[in-house]
């Protein structure tokens, strides 16, 4: 590792507050999150944790605050070169409706690779493998319709992994799915992260699956709140 | 349930009688199973000789026992430690914890950091058991979801209270 990840959090929000017409989301939220974290970000419904995660992930701007990655700050920089840093960096697992309807799976995964312009025989390569750690094998060329709620999930969890991002960005991903799929979800997900060094920033209101996080702060009221084990 | 912390919580706001100590706790914390008076004074004088209240004057009169009890610093000091550990996560925790946001609420002490502390105790154990989970077999994943099952129980019963802090509070200084 070198000395400025030793040093530098991955990512970090400074004060940032963002309003929504006269709805303050967050108010001040401080937060970093260290190289190869997984963090599960929790809160009450409406407390601010998703506008959090946009603003991490350079979705939404802040209205005030700084947010950074690795070492440099992403919140002042204008619409094109943040989508490029979420192209390059991060990947992203929603609650649903992520995948392409008309694609197979494998196709659906090889996407990113194919944008960021890689060679289709080398994407499908990457994508046949990392549906196979998804224990995906054998359903390459199903289309999300054909696949129950937890495979597509994984289907996603495999489209955010391919291009090997820095963070994986994370928003109720178990939300739509029963407990059993929801679990086996989390765990595939967290497990291929960690196998490459992924940093997970994970937004959930359950408990289970913050249990798969190394740690977690509570958004409360647009604010961060970390907990402590001792007084 | 924790009665020596319940009675020095009970105590802190002003000193009291062993009767009304007895009745708030059955108020507060009895749901159906009241205080006896015998433990009541026991545990007033376990207290006593460890120095965390102080016995004032008996009052004379035919009536129950009326010697004034009022928690000392050192009571204080049990009080705070108590209320600030957070409990080991084990299913039935209900009782205790209620105990404690109440008493913190009672004496304007900060309810949340008690319940965010004990959020974080429990989710480090549920953490600890999903590492688990799935070593042992589908008989050890079927214990594992037990114990996982009652700790997010407990967790949602911690994120309602939380959320209801301002309300009761309210409530219970009418």
């Amino acid at each position: 590792m070198s000395e400025l990840t030793m040093t530098t959090p991955v990512l970090a929000a400074h004060g940032v507050t963002r309003k929504f017409g006269a709805t303050e989301a967050l108010r001040g939220a401080d937060l970093t999150v260290g190289y190869g974290e997984v963090l599960a970000v929790m809160g009450p419904s409406g407390s601010g944790k998703s506008t959090l995660l946009h603003c991490l992930a350079g979705i939404l701007r802040p209205d005030e605050g700084e947010v950074w990655f690795a070492g440099r700050r992403t919140d002042q920089l204008g619409e094109r070169a943040r989508t490029e840093l979420r192209r390059r960096s991060f990947g992203f697992v929603f609650q649903f409706g992520q995948l392409v309807p008309d694609l197979p799976a494998i196709e659906n995964v090889m996407l990113p690779l194919l944008l960021a312009g890689q060679a289709r025989a080398a994407a499908r390569e990457q994508a046949a493998a990392l549906l196979a750690q998804l224990e995906l094998d054998g359903l390459e060329q199903r289309r999300p319709g054909e696949l129950s709620g937890g495979q597509a999930q994984r289907v996603a969890v495999a489209r955010a992994l391919v291009i090997r991002p820095e963070v994986i960005f994370a928003d109720e991903p178990t939300g739509s799915l029963d407990s059993l799929a929801g679990l086996r979800v989390m765990q595939l997900l967290t497990g291929a992260a960690r196998a490459q060094g992924a940093t997970v920033v994970l937004v959930t209101h359950e408990a289970r699956v913050a249990a798969y996080s190394d740690r977690e702060v509570v958004v409360r009221d647009g604010q961060v709140t970390t907990l402590a084990t001792t007084p | 349930m924790n009665v020596p912390g319940a009675l020095l919580g009970l105590l802190e706001p002003e000193p009291s009688h062993g009767y009304e100590l007895k009745h708030a706790y059955d108020r507060y914390f009895g749901s159906g199973r009241q205080l006896p008076y015998g433990q009541v004074y026991a545990t007033l004088a376990r207290l006593e000789r460890d120095g965390r209240v102080k016995a004032g004057g008996t009052e004379s009169g035919g009536g129950p026992e009326r010697k004034l009890y009022a928690i000392t610093d050192a009571g204080v000091t049990a009080l705070e430690s108590w209320l600030g550990e957070p409990e080991r996560p084990e299913p039935h925790l209900q009782p205790v914890l209620f105990a404690k946001v109440m008493l913190a609420l009672l004496s304007g002490r900060p309810a949340e950091e008690y319940l965010d502390r004990q959020r974080a105790a429990h989710l480090q154990r549920m953490r600890e058991v999903t590492a688990g989970r799935e070593t042992n077999g589908l008989a050890g994943t079927l214990v594992a979801d037990y114990a996982l099952f009652h700790l997010e129980a407990d967790l949602r019963w911690i994120d309602l209270t939380a959320a209801t802090l301002g309300p009761l509070a309210k409530e219970i200084s009418r």
